[in-house]
């Protein structure tokens, strides 16, 4: 059996200490409206890499601020090693240079109000080229399964999810928390039916009222709208894939929690306080959730779907596995780690938890996942309501 | 494979079909660990993935998976028939 203190890892050690397992110069459109001159901007210089998205004007509040905090989490995250912002204007470009600034990486902004779109692009530009240069020279060095963060999330799911795929993650994040590391999960809706179960993994009652209260406001919200999330919960592909209810879905969801310790509450795209699991208040939407992750600081994620999920993310690899057959057989470009044999009763848990761990030890190393190699960088922003 | 059903607790109202299952083929269930838990006749013809009655279920039934209740039986379900939606349904979110 393969413990998580045994994985030899190596990582670019940054600023603040924490170690990423990518080296990214990433170029951070503060609004939609300057995601044309970061995409230029990355096409313009190699090694950087442009987050564009919709979003950035006129929001408000706690949907605001989860904004900032998703943008500038992309550019703290251990895997970026310098980041440049572009924003319309200077000021909303600043709090998000600051907030990257903190981690003491090298972090610059540039607003396209009294210049354009050529003059930012060209500044920005030959910024980007600098941080390259720079990040081209940091290396790869050892560091302690203890100083790893990593997140979980699991999409397309079926009933294999529930029976092989989710608790061979639950079986990985036992060993990984044994050995200290930093681990994050959620889906906060998707959860219904396994409330109480979360709530019972919980270190203190008061980190199981801090979920509750989360999950009940949810739930509220919903009710406020007239609706039930019946049509949607479970998603026309978990009905395909067998799965009938929500109480399923959430019994098969949280066994990717295995028997660890919840020792943490966290909001959406807050970075984790302690080592261990942490519990982040979060939407069960594959790419908004992983986008999160990587906000908080996971430098790598774990993906189990049944059906066949395809989600990537562009600041953190996404590791897929899956032990539905169909979908090994159909969908075997986008699935890293086959668990199909757990079926057939031919791969025990602690057997597909080694070999996970194994791809995990390659992966953050250096070897690339199947949605980094297929390009997909799916980074969505979690909106909490209506912008202004 | 001598198995074509997995079941989560060996007291549980369904398992899980492993493969695609034909209508009237005597099908072996057993635990996640291997051991042998029944056989079941089946009933109706169940894809991969999907759920087959380990017993009788009465209409208005609670319906039991990993130990716990998955939902309510909205029709009976015989056993060895496919459990899906059109015999089960949430206890959630249904006021």
């Amino acid at each position: 059996m393969i413990t998580a203190q045994d994985l030899k890892l190596t990582g670019y050690r940054r600023p603040d200490g924490r170690f990423g397992v990518r080296n990214y110069v990433l170029i951070i459109p503060v609004d939609d409206l300057s995601n044309a001159a970061a995409e230029a901007v990355a096409h313009n210089i190699h090694g950087t890499m442009a987050l564009p998205h919709p979003y950035g004007r006129l929001q408000f509040g706690a949907d605001l601020e989860l904004t900032f905090r998703t943008l500038a989490g992309q550019g703290r995250n251990p895997n970026c090693a310098a980041a440049v912002v572009i924003g319309i204007e200077p000021k909303w470009t600043d709090r998000i240079v600051k907030e990257i600034a903190k981690t003491g990486k090298p972090c610059a902004g540039f607003s396209i109000e009294r210049s354009g779109d050529l003059k930012t692009i060209e500044a920005a530009s030959r910024k980007a080229k600098e941080f390259v240069h720079d990040a081209s020279e940091i290396r790869r060095e050892p560091f302690p399964v203890s100083q790893l963060t990593m997140s979980c999330k699991c999409g397309e799911s079926d009933t294999t999810s529930g029976l092989a795929a989710n608790p061979t993650v639950g079986r990985s994040f036992e060993r990984l928390a044994a050995a200290g590391a930093t681990l994050i999960f959620g889906e906060t809706t998707e959860v219904t039916g396994a409330e109480d179960l979360v709530m019972e993994l919980c270190e203190t009652p008061e980190i199981a009222k801090q979920f509750k209260a989360a999950f009940d406001d949810y739930q509220a919200l919903v009710e406020s709208q007239g609706v039930s999330l019946v049509g949607s919960q479970p998603t026309e592909g978990n009905i395909r894939g067998g799965l009938t209810t929500i109480e399923e879905k959430a019994l098969g969801n949280i066994q990717k929690a295995g028997r660890c310790t919840v020792v943490d509450f966290l909001e959406p795209a807050h970075e984790p306080r302690k080592p261990g699991l942490s519990f982040m208040d979060s939407s069960s939407a594959a790419a908004e959730m992983v986008t999160l992750c990587a906000a908080a600081g996971s430098v790598v994620h774990f993906f189990p779907t049944g059906q066949g999920n395809v989600i990537g993310n562009p600041v953190i690899p996404v590791i897929k596995l899956s032990a539905n057959p169909l979908t090994v057989a159909t969908m075997s470009e986008h699935i890293d780690v086959d668990l199909s044999a757990m079926l057939r009763i031919e791969m025990n848990l602690d057997q597909a938890a080694d070999a996970t761990l194994q791809l995990l030890e390659r992966t953050i190393n250096g070897r690339l996942t199947c949605a980094e190699v297929l390009r997909h960088r799916e980074f969505v922003l979690t909106k909490l309501y209506r912008s202004a | 494979m001598t198995h074509g059903i997995l079941i989560h607790e060996p007291d549980d109202d369904v398992g899980v079909a492993v493969a695609d299952l034909a209508a009237g083929t005597e099908i072996g269930a057993v635990t996640l660990e291997g051991q042998p838990v029944a056989t079941v006749r089946l009933v109706d013809a169940v894809p991969l993935g999907h759920k087959v009655a380990m017993r009788d279920i009465p209409k208005g039934k609670d319906v039991t998976e990993y130990g716990r209740v998955i939902g309510v039986a909205t029709k009976a379900a015989p056993k060895g028939g496919h459990v899906h939606t059109h015999c089960l349904t949430t206890k959630r979110w249904t006021s």
